[in-house]
């Protein structure tokens, strides 16, 4: 377990490295920060200077050079919005993700495993084929259309819920601000965690379906059958926990999938975390906070997958992580 | 199957989130502080009126001086006053100067208010609006407008003279810059050893957070791009000012049909801007009122003479603006948000020349491609943002379509503004798309810098990628700026407008509408102007 830990640290190393070469390479391809910092009156000749002060007309390699040199002890820009350490601004923004992904893998969860369980057992029946038909549904539209709509719908129309922002926040543990934990907040909540849910959900419950159905024409459990089991028993004891399996794997990539998803999300609920921070800073051409995000991102990535690896151990003994016999 | 290892962590791992959520319950439960500095947010008293505001933008910096922006304008409008300030005529209204006249061609006296205080208590005098003066002077941004001043002179402590270098007609359009700042707050050091009056583009300033001035508002919490709230100044000088609104709170939203519904739904009750594919919702909608005007932002294309020797050819060039139907532009792809153009200046402008109309006439058009010698045409290369002016990609693609007709293939790009600046930089293409509004809502600043021969001496011409070089109208615009006699000087910028127009300089299309909405009940109507700045101090709310 230490060694498989201590080589996945390697390898989050060299995914950090690869991100920030990659990003570092295009932000020239993004746009002129200086552009953005000076209105629109102000001379080349000036805006050459204060990039010439802030050292973006040097060379890539002493640039990127410079970059790492402050990286390696935490400092990975000043971001020139916020005017502050890029990582600190990333981090005030990332409670206001988390809540959301939470809230959205509890709809997920919630509802894609009784679903998709009852899709499998009985294929047949009217609300399977309804599921089926919407989860089709949802896979195709894109999340900022079902955001747009349930907006429409919820906050225009019908008046029930707020239509934009985080609303009331508490603070836990220290500094970890949260909506969680306030109605005003649980009612921000609702309608980013459902479109966000909206594009994953739907794969869950195909996933869970089609491997429940695998798992019911398998050999033990004709078995099972065979030996007079209770129904209850078969489907959730022998046959949902080995559809788990498949279900945690594509879970944990879905998981770090849906952090991209929050970018679309976040924006049109004008929601203060780091996806909606992400594409601002794009269009500000914010390279420092830009990059910054890339890198934190990347870490998410191999973070859950590290964590997905070790449950999967837990849940399925026969794999050991070591990858030795 | 080893299930009690799986039952175990399974297990452990709901123990841990039912004691997360009991400790969270247990201890953490208590207020978030409104975000960062400057301050906290008290309780309002009841039956203070709040008034949520929402426009795409919030400003980058408390600094006034650091960038020339609309937001910024717009938030020193709030947190300040200026010497005098537009009003909905495009006349002038006295503020904390109380009158000014001019004394000869080179001086204007201000009289300053008595009694004006700043947030931090002290009272203005002539000495910070020269305080003012000078920073705006060193500022990148600002010194382009102030070129022409020589000094602020202070005569006493409420008199003061802006002196400038020659006879300059455009001392009032800039003193509406002059926002007095509080010299002594912005004076010393702070105490991480940094100069308080500091202007610093990227990077952490004094100034960038903290602000003292003499407006209706303070900001009592801001957490940049997400929300700015303002309190009523208690001892603001303008007791008679009939504004009435205790509170604002300001939130940034970026995509306009998020801005629209949170209007519609009530959770924001004033927003801008609105996009014209909702005008129509709103304006018929029981709950909010719309307000619009026609705007003073002019939408071009240039034609770049240099990169494409055919549009040296003033016909060519006559036949592009004859083919391109700007009129129905208006029409159907801006709804009617916009007003048809054929010059620079907007009407109420000094330079504003009644006798050009919009010319569209594909005959006409074609006929003087053929008088020119390019009846079989030829292929250009259009370049224009998409994500800058109204509908910007959707009018390049427009304008390509209707160059078809007269045999001009366009090979258009469009791409994010971010990315389209540097392009414009390079003149990348042959057509490339720029829209204008005049900073000292002046005729002769769009010309400056659109239609002026390019000289990186003088920095006249910076955005006039069309190369589009003319003596006289170089002479008339830089005369112009030494003319103080106003009834002389419309002649000469209205000249100016003419010739522009007969060698069809560059292509005008509309000038963009503005449109902002509010619930019925906040009178934005009489707090609104053209230049996008509202008076919020001003606005009556039921």
């Amino acid at each position: 377990m230490f060694a498989f830990l201590v080589r996945r640290l390697g390898q989050a190393v060299i995914v950090m490295l690869v991100i920030s070469i990659l990003s570092f390479s295009i932000q020239d391809e993004l746009g002129d920060p200086l552009r953005e910092l000076v209105g629109q009156s102000v001379s080349e000749a000036v805006r050459n200077e204060l990039r010439e002060e802030m050292g973006l007309n040097d060379p890539f390699l002493v640039q990127y050079w410079r970059f790492l040199r402050n990286a390696v002890q935490g400092d990975l820009g000043t971001s020139y919005f916020f005017k502050r350490p890029a990582l600190e601004v990333i981090m005030d923004k990332l409670p206001a993700t988390i809540d959301l992904v939470v809230a959205a893998t509890f709809w997920i969860l919630a509802f894609s495993i009784p679903v998709g369980v009852f899709a499998a057992i009985r294929p047949n029946h009217l609300f399977s084929k309804l599921a089926m038909g919407f989860s089709i549904v949802g896979i195709s539209v894109p999340v900022f259309l079902t955001a747009i709509f349930l907006i429409y719908l919820f906050a225009v129309e019908l008046g029930w819920l707020p239509s934009y922002g985080r609303g009331d926040t508490l603070i836990m543990f220290g500094d970890w601000e949260t909506s969680l934990m306030t109605i005003d907040g649980l009612t921000h909540l609702l309608l980013p965690s459902i479109s966000l849910a909206s594009v994953i959900l739907p794969l869950f419950v195909r996933i869970i379906r089609s491997e429940m159905m695998e798992v019911l024409e398998s050999e033990y459990v004709k078995f099972a059958w065979a030996k007079g089991l209770k129904k209850r028993r078969i489907w959730m004891l022998h046959a949902f926990k080995n559809t788990l399996l498949p279900v945690i794997t594509v879970g944990g990539v879905q998981l770090g999938i849906m952090v991209s998803y929050t970018i679309l999300t976040e924006t049109v609920f004008q929601w203060p975390g780091m996806g909606f921070m992400f594409l601002e800073a794009i269009n500000r051409v914010d390279t420092p906070l830009i990059v910054a995000y890339l890198i934190v991102v990347g870490l998410i990535f191999v973070i859950t997958n590290t964590v997905v690896d070790i449950i999967y151990g837990l849940v399925n003994p026969t794999v050991k992580l070591t990858g030795q016999q | 199957m080893k299930l009690p290892s799986t039952k175990f962590g399974i297990g452990i791992l709901a123990a841990l989130i039912i004691a997360a959520v009991g400790i969270a319950a247990f201890f953490g439960l208590r207020d978030a502080p409104p975000a960062s500095s400057p301050g906290t947010t008290a309780a309002l008293p009841s039956g203070a009126k709040t008034l949520n505001l929402a426009y795409d933008a919030d400003p980058v910096s408390l600094d006034l001086h650091e960038q020339l922006s609309g937001g910024t304008l717009q938030f020193s409008h709030m947190v300040c006053d200026p010497l005098i300030r537009w009003n909905q005529d495009l006349g002038f209204d006295a503020r904390v100067a109380s009158s000014w006249k001019r004394r000869n061609d080179t001086t204007v006296r201000f009289n300053l208010r008595q009694g004006v205080k700043f947030h931090s208590g002290r009272e203005m005098t002539a000495k910070d609006v020269k305080f003012t003066f000078d920073r705006l002077k060193e500022s990148e941004d600002f010194k382009g407008i102030f070129a022409n001043f020589a000094e602020a002179r202070v005569i006493d402590d409420h008199t003061i003279d802006l002196i400038t270098d020659g006879p300059y007609p455009l001392v009032e359009h800039t003193a509406t810059y002059i926002f007095p700042l509080d010299s002594e707050f912005y004076t010393g050091t702070d105490e991480r050893g940094r100069d308080k009056g500091g202007i610093i583009k990227h990077g952490d300033s004094f100034a960038s957070a903290n602000i003292s001035c003499t407006g209706p508002y303070t900001v009592s919490a801001r957490e940049q791009g997400v929300k700015v709230v303002f309190d009523r100044f208690a001892d603001y000088w303008d007791t008679d000012s009939p504004g009435n609104v205790d509170r604002i709170v300001f939130t940034p939203i970026k995509e306009n049909p998020t801005r629209v519904a949170a209007l519609l739904s009530g959770d924001i009750d004033f927003a801008a801007p609105i996009p014209p594919t909702d005008l129509e919702r709103i304006d018929s909608s029981d709950t909010v009122d719309l307000v619009t005007m026609s705007g003073t932002r002019i939408i071009t294309f240039q034609l770049n003479q240099e990169r494409k020797p055919e549009f040296a050819d003033v016909r060519v060039r006559q036949a592009i603006v004859h083919a391109i139907n700007n009129a129905g532009i208006v029409e159907k792809i801006m709804k009617n948000f916009g007003t048809a153009a054929a010059q620079q200046s907007p009407k109420g402008y000094l330079g504003y020349n009644p006798a050009l109309k919009p010319r569209y006439d594909l005959q006409k058009a074609k006929a003087l491609m053929t008088e020119a010698g390019h009846a079989d045409g030829f292929t250009v290369t259009m370049m224009a943002p998409n994500n800058r002016y109204v509908n910007d990609a959707k009018i390049a693609e427009a304008v390509a379509g209707m160059l078809a007709k007269i045999n001009i293939r366009v090979d258009l790009t469009t791409m994010p503004k971010a990315q389209y600046w540097p392009k414009y930089d390079e003149r990348a293409a042959d057509i490339l798309m720029i829209g204008w509004h005049s900073d000292t809502e002046d005729s002769a600043n769009f010309s400056e810098f659109l239609t002026m021969t390019p000289d990186e001496e003088t920095g006249y011409g910076q955005y006039n990628s069309g190369n589009y070089s003319n003596a006289e109208v170089d002479r008339l615009v830089l005369d112009s700026a030494k003319q103080t006699d106003a009834a002389e000087r419309a002649k000469m910028l209205q000249r100016v407008e003419q010739i522009l127009h007969d060698e069809a300089a560059f292509v005008p299309l509309h000038w963009q509408d503005r449109a902002w909405a509010a619930r019925k009940g906040v009178h934005i109507d009489k707090i609104v102007n053209v230049m996008n700045f509202p008076y919020l101090g001003d606005l009556v709310m039921d």
